[in-house]
């Protein structure tokens, strides 16, 4: 099989290649996980007992409140972030969080991200260029 | 991004570090969001909760708080939001001592770039209300979202990092709400039955919100004959911004930018949603009631204004507070002294009540407060609140001021 590439609006961060976590929820750091073990802990949550530690995870948008923007840097800070975060829409909490992280991270992509990429997938991240390579 | 001159000097770090790295991450947000430039902002408030901060935030805040005084000073009036301990409250709630050390070290830090500790998510109640077209960076979701639609001035959400980064820089980059098209209507809704209570229009907030649900959406309301309260506004907006993301609404004949249809819609507009009493009298039965118990009643999120504190304690006025039950307000600094000075914090207090100030129920160490004390139904009249609270471990319900308080006395709900 031969690599895919899906087109994304340019990101945050720097390229990097990982291996994917991919659900159609959406996301917050606050709600959706628990930050000490790296897992999500929202029982709704279709990730809930994932560990997302290093994993490119795939998420549909960003949701609740301010407190994410913090808590991407305390992550990553512990070697307990994703290695990049990929959303169908961002909003200005979680790019503001990146930026501070310096946390791989786009949205807006020419299709569903969370159809185009399966959990397993090895991808690389560009966000410098816009694009994400899915390795065949 | 198109940079100023000036900015191209903070960019090489002519005005120091703090603000050269300040700059560089707002760059990366403001490439990310496509804004052409940066606006310069009047004011800032900024949301850092040693809860959210952990102890890697405080340390960052640290390193840049260690820089020469004029690299490391505001340039603009930053005022803070509720912060985490209330130091003469918090051992009688179970927080613990190096939550509270960990408060002191954030606030030593702000206060050595200058920050104004007001530790209020009301600020644009009682500190400083931002003037009709100004823009600012604004941090708390409830304060960004009246700034935007009641006062008519322009902000985005601005989490901590960012918000600090344009206190540090003066400016913000220009997208989302400081445009004139990211403020224009985007769903419409016709409100038939005005709302009677302050959890009344938290509850319509939290119907509109649930059916926009995006950041980028601005609802539209009709309906409203006369204006409502600074308080039934600041409800409506705080549970809005917290059921939909939402940093804007327009109200056609009350919010500044809305005399008419017209000028909050470019060409053909949606259907209008019409929503009425059923509607709200369902957002408050998703709740449910507590009529075997409850431990503790909650008035907070956003903390009370004098009106609110006012009102209270005319609930209270004579009454006693169940020893099952506790009751609690949180509010600012500056409203904790007025109703001291007032007599309005020892009505409440004789009813059995316990006032808090500069902090907020849900950013105070929610999960673990509730765990010390045993507090798990919980009661508001904040629809922003009960939204939140469910995720740290409490059964909440809404219910207006009168029958919180009627609840708080009698230990339980009744129909």
């Amino acid at each position: 099989m031969s690599d895919r590439i899906v087109r994304a609006h340019v990101g945050i961060g720097s390229p990097v290649t990982g291996t994917a976590l991919v659900a159609s929820d959406d996301f917050s750091a606050r709600y959706d996980l628990d930050r000490v073990e790296g897992v999500f802990s929202r029982p709704a949550h279709k990730l809930c007992g994932e560990s997302y530690v290093g994993r490119v995870l795939v998420l549909n948008t960003a949701k609740g409140g301010v407190a994410t923007a913090w808590m991407l840097y305390e992550m990553k800070s512990r070697g307990m972030a994703p290695a990049a975060l990929l959303l169908n829409a961002a909003n200005p909490i979680m790019a503001q969080g990146a930026a501070m992280a310096d946390l791989p991270f786009m949205d807006r992509f020419e299709t569903d991200v969370t159809a185009a990429i399966k959990t397993g997938d090895k991808v690389t991240v560009d966000p410098v260029a816009g694009t994400v390579t899915i390795h065949g | 991004m198109q940079l100023t001159d000036h900015e191209q000097a903070m960019l090489a770090g002519e005005f120091g570090e703090p603000r050269k790295r300040a700059l560089e991450q707002q760059i990366k947000v403001g490439r990310f969001f496509d804004a052409e430039d940066f606006v310069e902002i009047a004011q800032v408030h900024l949301m850092a909760d040693t809860e959210s901060l952990g102890e890697a935030g405080v340390a960052w805040l640290e390193e840049l708080a260690s820089y020469p005084e004029e690299e490391r000073r505001v340039r603009v009036p930053t005022v803070t939001d509720p912060r985490g301990v209330d130091f003469d409250a918090y051992k009688r709630l179970g927080q613990q001592e190096s939550w509270a050390v960990l408060e002191q070290r954030a606030i030593d830090a702000f206060t050595a770039m200058n920050f104004l500790m007001t530790d209020t998510c009301i600020n644009y109640q009682t500190i400083f209300p931002p003037a009709f077209g100004e823009h600012v960076a604004f941090g708390d979701t409830g304060s960004t979202i009246y700034a935007n639609s009641v006062c008519g001035a322009r902000s985005n959400f601005e989490g901590g990092p960012s918000a600090l980064a344009a206190a540090l820089t003066g400016r913000t980059p220009r997208y989302g709400a400081h445009l004139d098209q990211g403020r224009k209507g985007t769903h419409r809704f016709f409100v038939k039955d005005r709302p009677q209570t302050l959890s009344d229009w938290g509850a319509l907030g939290g119907v509109v919100g649930r059916a926009t649900g995006s950041y980028w959406t601005v609802p539209v309301l009709e309906g409203i004959e006369g204006s409502p309260t600074s308080d039934e506004l600041k409800h409506f907006g705080a549970a809005l911004a917290s059921f939909g993301s939402v940093p804007l609404f327009h109200m056609i004949g009350v919010t500044p930018e809305a005399h008419d249809l017209g000028d909050v819609f470019d060409g053909p507009m949606p259907d209008p949603k019409a929503i009425g009493r059923a509607d709200i009298d369902a957002f408050y039965d998703g709740f449910g009631l507590h009529e075997d118990g409850v431990d503790v009643v909650v008035f907070a999120a956003p903390q009370q204004s004098l009106v609110e504190m006012q009102s209270l304690a005319g609930l209270l006025k004579g009454r006693k507070i169940s020893d099952k039950t506790t009751l609690i307000a949180a509010t600012s600094p500056e409203i904790k002294s007025a109703c001291d000075r007032l007599g309005l914090t020892a009505t409440i207090e004789e009813a059995g009540g316990i006032v808090l100030k500069g902090v907020c129920f849900y950013q105070m160490y929610a999960r673990e407060i509730g765990e010390a004390n045993g507090w798990k139904r919980l009661l508001s009249n904040s629809a922003k609140l009960v939204n939140i609270i469910a995720g740290y471990g409490y059964e909440p319900v809404l219910a207006p001021m009168e029958a919180c308080i009627d609840a708080a006395v009698a230990g339980r709900m009744s129909k």
